[in-house]
């Protein structure tokens, strides 16, 4: 498709496409269009690493691949240790590496395989410093199993093990923040996305490829599957996930603090507008709500609290 | 250029660092354990000392270590570890995917038995656990078989894109100093040449997907095709041992070395170390009339039916030392051996002896009372007690 000139320079996103039609995702994934976005912005000279998650599904049975790019799927638990694998072979093979021309190395993990199975792998992975880019796509559980509680699900949550039913047996622990577990690495560059955000988010791509050292961003992905929701949702579940401050944007950059919400003065919305859209939260009750409520803005004003210390 | 060796005086973990550093490895990923630790504290050494330009990755755990290996090696870097018993127990689960998407790796594991209790001495049982991960082992008798073990295992794993394990004891051989002849840098790298990868993720032009989803439809012909490597690295395996033979005077054309066995009643058969106290204490039995041979299995995996049909026809039993085994059977090799000759014409009367679990020390003098009991085996004809737990307090 012809795109008109004056339409192309205010485009950020990149028009070249590496994620082809015919994979194999559910309507409305979140984590194919953010899969999307990523070899849109880093391209073909990529090697992607995909532990055991959806998109081992999405990309593809043998000998059909939807990537055009060098995909390498891995057992579970191993995404930061072979994405430093790969670094430290094409160093001694004397390749480039990150930055502007250099080969992209890219971990794509699910949340179970960064937050739980995967910690520490990842952990190792950003001690050491690899010049490589790790992903999470957080949809909040183990999706690719059948939907089961990861420590990524919030509270409140229906899943598969967590099913409300009479005795109210719903997830009763707070989302994980797995970016704090990161940010103590102190390594150069951390981020969070959200696919509903796509200029936000390539921007945090181009900037982890330029930045040396190992670069974190964890995108909040919509499953309408697993989430209970219509399938013409998922971007607009996305962005009441940022506009409640359920799961609002940031950057850690070298120290630094700074928080990317689309419109910084406004008070977060109410978390139900978050909530009402997805089957998953049906069982919660009032109290539950209040809770979570309560846990969100804390949180939010810890977040904050932090650039304004470390901005 | 004349090969003239370059003789050291090293262990069997600086034997196995040597060779890494001789086979110009690209990459290493390793975590430490008991005894293999000195090993890589050696190719840090290389490292530091600018004698080597190695890729080294001081990894988390043993897992992680087999997974950066993976990662390595399908890039197409020369990639090399090592480990022993609970290290190579957390790294099974890759040890599969290794072999699975067809990576040279080469990884010594320096044998120790496995906990509880905690031990860290010999014991076959940590890698022998590991046979039907699609590796191959070698299973060297002295600091020489290490070094010249990571150097074959290299030219054959690449050859036919199968990871292979380079097995010695724990501190008999990794702590034990002992002269090794090693090849000059010139030589190893003529008989062991860059390697060309089957496939490299930094190649992108053409993508590829390793390791993705097959259905029932084609996970079969994948496996099938794994076996039929294995095959194949036996026709290798002689070749590139035969090669070595001829370029640097020990020949390693035979999977099993076999010693007496022309005029033999029987032979002792077993892996690693063990052999060496048995090639002594046969040199002595001999001495005393007995007719006794020996047969020590080099390579476990692939397993060198062939040779061991050939060599079970022309005795009348064969003894077979496990420092190993598998609970609720009987020792490792013991199981292989019997299931190898079974459709064959060979039926030698066959007797299991356990020895020297968790570093239990087997002396010659242990050799020749099993000498003993299994001339008793031969002149009676039966197998009294298929497995004996030999050093068995009473």
């Amino acid at each position: 498709m012809e795109v008109p000139e004056n339409i192309k320079k205010r485009v950020t996103i990149p028009f070249e496409e590496h994620f082809y039609a015919g994979h194999t995702a559910c309507q409305g994934c979140g984590a194919s269009l953010g899969l999307r976005y990523v070899l849109k912005a880093y391209g073909k000279k990529t090697i992607l690493v995909i532990p055991a998650c959806c998109s081992t599904i999405i990309a593809g049975p043998w000998p059909y691949s939807a990537i055009d790019a060098n995909l390498f799927h891995t057992a579970f638990e191993t995404t930061g240790a072979v994405i430093s694998g790969i670094e430290a072979a094409l160093k001694a093979m004397g390749y480039k590496v990150k930055g502007e021309d250099g080969i992209m190395v890219v971990g794509w993990a699910g949340d179970g395989g960064t937050a739980d199975i995967g910690l520490q792998a990842l952990s190792g992975f950003l001690e050491r410093g690899h010049d490589a880019v790790y992903i999470m796509y957080d949809n909040e559980a183990y999706m690719n199993t059948g939907i089961q509680r990861s420590s990524s699900t919030p509270y409140g949550a229906w899943t598969t093990n967590t099913p409300g039913g009479r005795r109210h047996f719903l997830e009763k622990r707070h989302k994980k923040k797995v970016i704090d577990i990161v940010i103590a690495h102190r390594i150069p560059y951390a981020a969070t996305a959200s696919i509903a955000y796509p200029e936000d988010f390539i921007r945090k791509l181009k900037k982890a490829q330029k930045i040396s050292g190992p670069s974190f961003i964890q995108l909040f992905a919509p499953c309408p599957t697993g989430w209970r929701a219509p399938t013409d949702k998922s971007i607009e579940i996305a962005r009441l996930a940022v506009q409640t401050a359920y799961f609002p944007l940031f950057e850690y950059e070298n120290g630094k603090y700074k928080i990317n919400m689309p419109n910084p003065k406004k008070e977060p919305k109410p978390i139900e507008e978050f909530l009402k859209l997805q089957g998953r939260f049906k069982y919660m009750t009032k109290e539950d709500i209040e809770t979570l409520q309560k846990w969100v803005l804390e949180e939010w004003e810890r977040l904050k609290k932090l650039a304004e210390v470390f901005g | 250029m004349e090969y003239k060796p370059i003789r050291k005086v090293v262990s069997g973990n600086y034997a196995a660092a040597y060779a890494a550093l001789h086979a110009r490895v690209q990459v290493v990923a390793a975590y430490p354990i008991t005894p293999q630790t000195s090993i890589i504290e050696k190719i840090a050494e290389f490292i530091a000392n600018g004698e080597a330009d190695i890729q080294y990755i001081p990894v988390e755990s043993e897992h992680s270590a087999m997974a950066a290996c993976i990662g390595a090696s399908a890039t197409g870097a020369r990639t090399f570890t090592a480990t022993s018993a609970q290290g190579l127990a957390l790294m099974h689960e890759m040890l599969h995917w290794a072999a699975g998407a067809r990576l040279p790796i080469v990884m010594v594991d320096v044998n120790r038995a496995m906990a509880p209790p905690w031990s860290v001495w010999d014991d076959q049982t940590d890698s022998l656990s590991q046979r039907d991960t699609g590796w191959m082992q070698f299973y060297a008798e002295n600091n020489q078989e290490v070094y010249d073990g990571v150097l074959m295992a290299y030219k054959v794993a690449e050859t036919v894109n199968v990871p292979a394990m380079v097995v010695e004891s724990a501190f008999i051989l990794s702590h034990t100093y002992d002269v090794v002849e090693m090849i000059p840098q010139e030589l190893v790298d003529e008989f062991l040449p860059p390697r060309k990868p089957l496939y490299s993720l930094a190649n992108f032009d053409e993508p590829i997907a390793v390791g993705a989803l097959a259905t029932p439809n084609d996970y079969y012909e994948f496996r099938y095709k794994l076996a039929k490597a294995h095959e194949e690295a036996k026709k290798v395996i002689k070749e590139v041992g035969k090669e070595f033979g001829e370029r640097f005077g020990r020949d390693y054309s035979q999977m099993i070395e076999t010693g007496y066995i022309d005029d033999a009643d029987f032979v002792f058969m077993g892996m690693g170390s063990l052999m060496g106290t048995v090639k002594e204490a046969v040199d002595l039995l001999r001495k005393e009339g007995y007719k006794v041979g020996y047969a020590k299995v080099r390579w476990f995996r692939p397993f060198p039916k062939e040779e061991l049909v050939e060599i079970a026809e022309s005795v009348k039993g064969i003894a077979v030392l496990d420092r190993n085994f598998s609970f609720g059977q009987e020792g490792i090799l013991f199981t292989e051996s019997k299931g190898a000759l079974y459709n064959s014409s060979a039926h030698p009367l066959m007797k299991n002896y356990i020895v020297g679990l968790g570093g239990r020390d087997v002396t010659v003098k242990d050799i020749k009372a099993i000498a003993d009991d299994m001339k008793k085996v031969i002149e009676s004809g039966k197998v009294d007690k298929e497995v004996v737990w030999y050093h068995l307090k009473r």
